[in-house]
């Protein structure tokens, strides 16, 4: 039996609307996550943050907090002499018999710390001035000098999108329980397989004697890779009290360290011909990811402009260092790009539906398995016909009388979506019963169902009668669920090692069924051969010729069943009170294509997630840092703000399939979906008012600002 | 009890945080609290500490005596372990907390109950939604003394463990969930409406569950859960 994907007509389970097959224990509420781990005789920890945003620490007095009632263990995290960068940064952490106790005594540590001084707003880099900016590139492409020249129109303005956080609902932590020298974590990771070496190097325990679980997690978009300073802390203090540790983040603490989505911010100027021909783009922009410099986002983005010129230049400042945030900087290069075209098609009085299309051959750069232009100008046709785009949308600013106006905006995005390394292991017993091992995590995507309908599906069985084992270092090594790989590694993975298992039983078969191995198909639960389903065994037959030792194949990645690069338009109707500035979010279109969809049902609900928390960073959510105290003046869930159920409006999406979509192989989902939002909603608010609002998100007073009725920008 | 679960006034609960706050206040303060001591009252006490000459010893005062009303004996209890009895699940459960100890972390810590997560911990996300005398609570601002003599219902209790609930079985079918963090709290707000409202209408679903947060953007598939799950008896 071949590796490749089964054909349209012959898929069973692949492609289908499947329930999430781990969807029953997480509605009944009994499924453990880390958070919820409690073992006998378990500790409490806490830790004793910097409430500076840059100091030197002079000296650490935890005797005070020794003697409290209830603690067990001290564990300095932070050296004496050392400056911390931020506020929130870890200096102590201490475990006690009561999460009370605990946070009792953290009170109780005495930490002496000389100020220095800091950054903590993300302003322009002339503003910030050069102690705190390095200018990370400056490049051009073609001749802007003279692509700006030979321009008909050309249209400026100032773009972004600020600092906001993950917001995990399980927030990072870790529970870990010693053995003797032998170690269980339970980690709320994105990486089972991976996490534990940053604890044993710290520890000095080989990776074999740690054993990493995550049945499933609490949310990561990116936060949740490294064991990070509290990880190593909770295994050191575990080690010092012999007794269970568990050590979960604060929901302040989560927010003011535990993920950053850098700010990204440029003027632009952008030029096309009277027809809408895209000529010239020149960007100069900031940002800041925290202390660190990170990378240049290539701008422009998408849009193969033939005259460009960049400069980037990163912000340092004293705010919690930045983590990859679901599509790193993808959201902010496409607000700042697609709102540049947008602006340039307001000032050629063009729809930019037309503008779009018109300069369709410059989006994207083509691979051999990716042809961008095809597949946005597909899918943006499609998008306007589920959106109504062209009976919609009105010339900007021009939405009638009274206060509420309302406006549409689109934009496209892209994403890799190459597999990651994933090995699995498949077997099937004599009993009948197959499994996969891989050590994976389910980040509420849908691996673990995605893992079992390919499983399944090439085993000719029902979904219910295969086991999926994910998220425990002891199955063999998945790869970090990061930039949408998993779904092709874990699937082409499966797929590999489900296939040669399925083959050593064919081998095992085929004399009975008089044929050869090579002519056997498995199909509705039983073995049969190729083009004669008379001639056929039940699958629960054929394991029994396995006598007493069953089958075990090895599958790894194998990447002629998956592929890369995706694209995806978003349109957006809002409303927008123009006497309060509030704005809603009434419609929202996705078109998005991914290769072959394993799972219709939770490969949608990605897509729904997305749009929402596209909402959600487009119009509320936002780090807002203080100048004066150099503390995030937002690290509570009351005012860094989450998109409710009634703040989103009508969502429809349409996943691409078939011909040219299926025949691509898996590609991963989990990113692209989340780019486009920013600058769909952005564009439909300047239709719907006439005027842009620079920066996301797109609150009341910046709306109000850009109207110039007051309000700050 | 005086931590009744607040519902935003309008659809969008972000624009309105102020008008939220002050609902709130308002109807704490027409509500009739006979028993009541909550974190409100703590609040009410730092705010009178700071205009006294020794803030602790008021506080203290303040939490004693409320506490002490709590349990209906006149008497100061604390700060030290108390041995109390809470009505979970229709069980009867004893256990010993010191009075600052919340019912969330009572159920998560001390019962290994653990579908009501902890989130925000300050009443604002609903994933710690537990049922209260038949309404849904924040079990996060609730005090574990304050819950003594209230019938609380956690999602552990409101089906057997081989069972799904109606809720929960609408939940999984309309795969109103990613992560699963926040659906527990979800389910429970959304039993709540449904033993209350036979009718739910989808401007109803979005009032009853405005004081929700889900962070994966689940919304669409709870939409559709809450009103399948009303057709299908989820009020069992």
């Amino acid at each position: 039996m071949d590796y490749k994907w089964p054909a349209a007509d012959k898929r069973e389970l692949i492609g289908k609307r499947i329930s999430r097959i781990d969807g029953p224990w997480k509605a009944s509420g009994r499924i453990k996550y880390t958070y919820d781990v409690n073992r006998p005789g378990m500790l409490y920890g806490r830790m004793v943050l910097s409430p500076y945003a840059h100091a030197k620490v002079v000296k650490i007095d935890t005797s005070e907090a020794e003697k409290m009632p209830g603690v067990k263990a001290v564990q300095i995290i932070f050296d004496e002499g050392k400056e911390v960068l931020w506020a929130g940064q870890e200096i102590v952490a201490l475990a006690a018999e009561t999460e009370e106790q605990a946070e009792e005594a953290v009170d109780k540590v005495h930490v002496e710390y000389q100020q220095l001084p800091h950054l903590v707003l993300d302003t322009t880099p002339d503003k910030a001035g050069a102690q705190y900016t390095k200018q990370l590139t400056e490049k051009a492409t073609g001749n802007p000098a003279t692509g700006f020249q030979e321009a008909e129109v050309t249209s400026e303005g100032r773009y972004g999108a600020s600092v906001i956080t993950h917001c995990c609902l399980e927030s990072h932590g870790q529970a870990m329980e010693w053995e003797g020298d032998s170690l269980k974590y339970w980690a709320s990771t994105q990486y089972v397989s991976g996490v534990g070496g940053e604890v044993g190097e710290a520890t000095g325990t080989p990776a074999s004697k740690i054993e990493v679980i995550t049945p499933v997690m609490g949310g990561g978009f990116g936060s949740k890779f490294a064991a990070d300073t509290w990880g190593v802390a909770c295994a050191q203090l575990a080690k010092k009290t012999g007794r269970p540790v568990k050590m979960m983040l604060e929901r302040d603490h989560e927010l003011m360290v535990a993920g950053a989505r850098p700010s990204m911010y440029a003027d632009v100027k952008v030029a096309a011909k009277k027809d809408g021909t895209l000529v010239a783009w020149d960007s100069q922009s900031w940002g800041t990811g925290g202390p660190a410099s990170g990378g240049a986002p290539p701008l422009p983005y998408i849009w193969q402009f033939p005259n460009s010129r960049v400069k980037h230049t990163a912000v340092l400042t004293n705010i919690g260092p930045d983590r990859a945030w679901r599509a790193p900087n993808h959201p902010q290069m496409c607000a700042i790009t697609m709102c540049a075209v947008d602006d340039l098609a307001a000032k050629l009085q063009m729809d930019p539906y037309d503008v779009f299309m018109k300069n369709i051959a410059m989006a994207g750069r083509s691979t051999p398995s990716f042809h961008p232009p095809k597949i946005y100008a597909e899918e943006l046709a499609k998008a306007a016909e589920l959106f109504d785009w062209k009976k919609k949308w009105h010339p900007r600013g021009q939405s009638g009388p009274g206060p509420v106006k309302t406006g549409v905006g689109l934009s496209i995005h892209t994403w890799g979506g190459a597999p990651n390394q994933s090995d699995c292991a498949v077997t099937i017993r004599p009993d009948g019963s197959a499994a996969v091992s891989m050590g994976t995590q389910d980040l509420g995507v849908g691996c673990r169902t995605v893992v079992g309908i390919v499983l399944a599906e090439t085993l000719g069985l029902p979904l219910e009668a295969v086991t999926v084992n994910i998220g425990d270092s002891k199955y063999p090594p998945g790869g970090a669920s990061g930039g949408s790989t998993t779904t092709g590694g874990v699937s082409s993975s499966t797929r590999y090692g489900a296939v040669q298992a399925l083959n050593q039983l064919f081998a095992k078969v085929a004399p009975s069924l008089g044929a050869q191995p090579d002519q056997l198909e498995a199909f509705e639960g039983k073995i049969r051969v190729i083009g004669n389903p008379s001639k056929s065994i039940s699958w629960k037959q054929a394991c029994a010729k396995l006598g007493a030792t069953p089958i075990t194949a090895t599958g790894k990645t194998f990447r002629p069943l998956t592929s890369a690069g995706v694209g995806g338009v978003q349109m957006a109707e809002v409303s927008v009170d123009t006497e309060t500035g509030v704005v809603r979010v009434d419609k929202m279109v996705a078109v998005q294509d991914c290769g072959l969809i394993i799972d219709m049902k939770t490969a949608e609900s990605q897509v729904y997630g997305a749009l929402i928390m596209g909402v959600t960073y487009s119009l509320y959510e936002e780090k807002i840092m203080d100048q004066q105290t150099g503390h995030c003046l937002n690290p509570n869930m009351e005012f860094y703000k989450l998109a409710g159920i009634g703040d989103v409006g009508e969502l429809v999406v349409h996943m691409m399939t078939g011909p040219g979509y299926d025949d691509r192989g898996v590609i991963g989902l989990g990113e692209p979906p989340v780019i486009s939002p920013g600058a769909a909603i952005s564009n439909a608010v300047a239709n719907a008012i006439g005027v842009r609002v620079p920066y996301l998100p797109i609150t009341p007073p910046r709306v109000l600002a850009a109207l110039g009725k007051g309000g700050m920008a | 009890m005086s931590n009744k679960k607040s519902v935003p006034p309008g659809a969008g609960r972000n624009d309105d945080v102020e008008e939220r706050v002050k609902d709130e206040r308002s109807k704490r303060a027409a509500a009739d609290e006979p028993t009541g001591f909550s974190r409100r009252d703590f609040i009410k006490g730092t705010g009178l500490a700071s205009v006294a000459v020794s803030a602790t010893v008021l506080l203290g005062d303040e939490v004693a005596k409320a506490a002490g009303k709590a349990q209906g004996e006149g008497k100061w209890i604390g700060p030290g372990p108390v041995d109390i009895t809470l009505r979970i699940n229709g069980q009867a459960r004893k256990l010993q907390v010191e009075p600052r100890v919340t019912l969330l972390d009572a159920l998560r810590n001390r019962l290994d109950l653990t579908g009501a997560k902890k989130v925000c911990d300050r009443a604002t996300c609903g994933a710690c939604t537990v049922i209260i005398d038949g309404k849904a609570h924040y079990s996060c601002t609730t005090l574990a003394i304050d819950a003594q003599g209230h019938d609380i219902l956690t999602i552990e209790g409101i089906a057997s463990e081989d069972k799904l609930h109606p809720v929960s079985q609408a939940f999984v079918d309309n795969d109103a969930q990613q992560c699963g963090f926040c659906t527990p709290g979800f389910v429970m707000a959304s039993k709540a409406y449904l033993d209350q409202e036979a009718n739910p209408t989808y401007e109803g679903v979005q009032k009853a569950l405005g004081g929700n947060l889900c962070r994966c953007g689940t919304y669409m598939g709870v939409r559709r859960a809450v009103l399948e799950a009303a057709k299908k008896g989820g009020r069992a």
